[in-house]
């Protein structure tokens, strides 16, 4: 009845007692056949919800029972910084757009940044666009798994402000919509839920290419608003049934817009739903960074070896109010009950880990912040000073190969306009000022 | 700057222009109409109340013509979509409400307060899933009841295409008239408010106007969103119900209180003339305001590209609203007086809904034509982010093309 393997001693006894008892089995399945009338609503085989792995408690120790990963200093330090990074953005980025009050919200930088560790830099990622409460402070954090990768905050910085040195969407997409062949990172699309079939056909694709197939998987980042979309059971269903190696990650923070999850499905979560596609599932404490990691690496390793999909979910969640800035040595001091609110801070919860080793300091904190903050100013003004790309890239790439002639001539209409009143017409002349070269690759372009 | 697939409302009603048309302030002297403005939008009480077409929905109806002592109250866009879905939900007890984040209001606020006042049972969230979105309202439909259900982008609107096309539109027709969805209405937001890029811009309306059995209507302004909804959601047919975005807070009218309906499948005159015909629905119509008043007073810097003799043209500038079925004998007749047409339209050019209406006319008109039909539309390429001031058609763009046809 249930293909995988859900690790709770429970639902074997469950599946040991119905099998004592059964008839024999349906013609065509391995169903049991039982005289006992008995409804099912759980995938745990009892009233308990699916289990939360977690390496490390909220003052950053290992829980009971617990092994924490290899990791040396070096990897932890870039795991921290990463981790740090995000915040960063978020502040700068928001407070340059005066666009109100910041929002913060835990879990993401642990999940984002534990699972990109966990990857391969060479497994293709179908990131989508998560629904998160807070437009921004949230959807920053998307551009964790690249900047892990090495995409570099002047890229970043470039597509978020669309200038002429965005790669990623030459200034047609909003911001964090990223992506880059190079790093192995399908281009953001803001419709939800659209990438999870697509990841499936991915990890098809790297199957079927013989230099890739026996090491890297698709791995696929969404949130549980997304998870609601008719796409995700598609995907989840192929990735299994055709079957293809694709890793889900499923980012489970409680909100969608305003919509708390509890409006968004009556289920035990999203990895309830992998059983029921036949895969491997795993619920994780998504403010751990250090359970994310194992999880994720060992999630990626069954994706290759069974060729099949996996899913992981990464459960986030905010107790309280508060922020990075806050003074760990302050924190300790306060209430158990205080400090178990604090885990929800998956960086102060990693930072207290990095501590109790020896490898981090209040100094280095100090010094990260300051220098991270740095970089992501520099990176700002630079994209901000630069145009946006030629005006003529708005025609460009709606085909690949010979041009259609309704493009050719809406091209030659536009540049017929912009000869006419470009010089003359305010609104158009400062509009074209924001373009290299101020429109005049099409104005004094041959055709 | 706009950041999500789905955005909270603060963010969003930051980024939204007062106005859209004349971007920017004009030149010294030019005093331009924006939609804040524009004369087409009615601002009096006396002006609201002689609405065209306007019927008074009362409840012990003895003189619904009668508009004497009608209360007037200022609203604008999200504030009149609201107003009608209330009068909706108080008059009938079969009526809900539902989309995703409606509960709290929706991302535009109309739905604000709903799930108060009429309890979740009526108003109330739905998962992310637009095709479930419809198909729950097409069942609900399908029992007589009448499901006013919102998809939060027109852009989001395809999930839900099989649903809409496949089995809203051709209910009624497979089931040899014995089940209909007409009560049925999706509400989604629309067009572009300039800075929306890919997927927060698009006007789908011509992917739905080869689904007979829908109809899909646009409104222009407070008013007719209210009266055009109302009408919408007490049709006996599946409507989808497209609203401009950009006009839910920059468009505000005296908006009457009361119950009242205004006419589906038929266009509005907003300006008579007799020398060419320019048609359009949603939010060029207020490009096409501006454009008027730079055809006929050309700040000095344009008058060099506009002659003396197209600056007296009479233009005929009818809203179009119904987008199917739509009004084709109104059209018609407009152009068969003034012999010239130009069509508006944010859409793509390829297969958008101009395309029908050219054809239609020139078939109707075709020995009363003076000019070649002309469409001003978005360019055949997806909207894009940074050049969408150089995409949408703006003033300027249908400014030329009345000029070009006018001098053809």
């Amino acid at each position: 009845m249930l293909r995988c393997k859900i690790p709770t001693p429970r639902l074997r006894s469950l599946h040991s007692q119905s099998r004592s008892v059964h008839l024999g089995y349906l013609p065509n399945s391995r169903s049991p056949i039982v005289p006992t009338l008995s409804f099912f609503n759980s995938v745990t085989g009892s009233d308990e919800k699916i289990p939360t792995f977690r390496v490390l408690d909220g003052v950053g120790k290992p829980v009971d029972g617990a092994e924490v990963p290899e990791l040396d200093e070096a990897f932890a330090r870039k795991l921290y910084e990463n981790m740090q990074l995000l915040p960063t953005l978020d502040t700068v980025l928001y407070n340059v757009q005066r666009q109100g009050k910041t929002s913060f919200h835990y879990g993401e930088e642990a999940t984002i940044i534990g699972s990109a560790a966990a990857l391969e830099p060479d497994d293709d990622i179908v990131d989508l666009i998560a629904l998160l409460f807070f437009p921004i402070a949230g959807q920053y954090r998307e551009m964790g798994v690249i900047l892990w990768r090495g995409y570099g905050l002047d890229a970043i910085m470039a597509q978020c402000f669309g200038n002429m040195d965005d790669t990623a969407g030459k200034g047609r997409q909003m911001p964090v919509h990223i992506g880059s062949p190079k790093y192995h990172f399908h281009t953001i699309s803001s419709p939800l839920a659209t990438q999870i079939p697509q990841a499936a056909g991915v990890g098809y694709a790297l199957r079927r290419s013989p230099d890739r197939r026996s090491r890297s998987i698709a791995a696929c980042y969404f949130g549980e608003g997304a998870a609601s979309e008719g796409d995700f059971h598609a995907g989840l269903l192929l990735a299994s049934t055709i079957p293809s190696p694709t890793l889900f990650i499923a980012r489970n923070n409680g909100f969608a817009i305003s919509t708390p999850s509890s409006e968004q499905y009556y289920g035990d979560g999203i990895a309830s739903r992998g059983p029921g596609y036949g895969i491997d599932t795993i619920r994780v404490d998504g403010n751990d960074i250090l359970a994310v990691l194992v999880a994720v690496r060992e999630a990626r390793k069954r994706t290759l070896k069974q060729g099949r999909a996996v899913l992981v979910e990464a459960m986030s969640y905010r107790v309280g109010h508060h922020s990075t800035s806050d003074d760990s040595f302050a924190y300790r001091q306060r209430s158990e009950v205080e400090d178990r609110k604090r885990v929800d801070n998956p960086i102060a919860r990693f930072r207290l880990f990095m501590e109790s080793r020896g490898w981090w300091s209040v100094t280095e904190e100090e010094e990260l912040k300051a220098r991270l903050k740095g970089d992501v100013m520099k990176a700002l003004k630079r994209a901000e000073s630069l145009p946006r790309c030629e005006l003529g890239e708005m025609f460009k790439d709606v085909y690949g190969g010979e041009e259609p002639w309704n493009i050719t001539e809406q091209r030659g209409e536009l540049t017929r306009l912009i000869k006419k009143y470009g010089p003359v017409w305010e609104p158009w002349k400062k509009e074209l000022a924001k373009f290299k070269n101020g429109g005049k690759d099409l104005t004094q372009s041959a055709s | 700057m706009l950041v999500s697939r789905r955005l909270t409302s603060h963010p969003l009603v930051s980024f939204i222009r007062r106005n859209s048309t004349a971007a920017e302030p004009p030149p010294a002297g030019g005093h331009l109409p924006s939609i804040a403005t524009s004369q087409i939008l009615r601002s009096t009480r006396e002006r609201a109340l002689r609405t065209p077409g306007l019927v008074w929905n009362d409840d012990e109806d003895t003189n619904s013509i009668v508009s004497v002592g009608r209360e007037c109250r200022k609203m604008n866009v999200y504030q009149a979509v609201r107003d009608a879905l209330s009068i909706a939900l108080t008059k009938n007890d079969n009526a809900v409400v539902f989309g995703e984040d409606i509960a709290f209001g929706g991302v535009f606020r109309c739905t604000m307060g709903l799930a108060e006042e009429f309890g979740r049972e009526r108003v109330f969230n739905t998962p992310l899933t637009e095709q479930g979105i419809a198909g729950f309202a097409i069942g609900m439909a399908a029992m007589g009841h009448t499901a006013i259900a919102e998809i939060q982008f027109a852009d989001y609107i395809y999930p839900a295409f099989d649903q809409l096309v496949n089995e809203a539109a051709k209910i009624r027709y497979r089931s040899g008239g014995q089940f209909n969805v007409g009560g049925l209405t999706i509400r989604t937001p629309t067009m572009s408010v300039g800075h929306g890029g890919l997927y927060h811009s698009q006007s789908p309306e011509g992917f739905f106007m080869g689904a007979s059995g829908l109809k899909i209507v646009i409104p222009r302004s407070p008013i007719q969103a209210k009266g055009l909804l109302l009408s919408s959601i007490r049709d006996p047919n599946p409507v989808i119900f497209m609203e401009p975005k950009i006009l839910y807070r920059s468009a505000i009218e005296q908006v009457p209180i009361d119950d009242f309906s205004l006419p589906l499948g038929r266009a509005e005159t907003l300006v008579s003339g007799a020398d060419l015909t320019l048609l359009t629905w949603g939010t060029p119509i207020y490009h096409c305001e501006t454009a008027l008043h730079l055809l006929a007073d050309p700040p000095p810097e344009l008058a060099p590209h506009i002659p003396e003799s197209v600056r007296k043209a009479k233009i005929e500038l009818i809203d179009l609203r119904s987008i199917l079925p739509w009004d084709a004998e109104a059209v018609a007749e407009s152009v068969s007086r003034t012999g010239r047409l130009v069509i508006v339209h944010e859409a793509g050019m390829t297969a958008g809904v101009g395309a029908e209406i050219a054809s239609e006319v020139q078939k109707r008109c075709f020995l009363r034509l003076a000019a070649p039909v002309k469409r001003v539309t978005g360019w055949d390429t997806p909207v894009p982010l940074q050049y969408e001031k150089f995409y949408i058609p703006d003033a300027i763009r249908i400014m030329d093309s009345i000029v070009e046809t006018l001098s053809y």
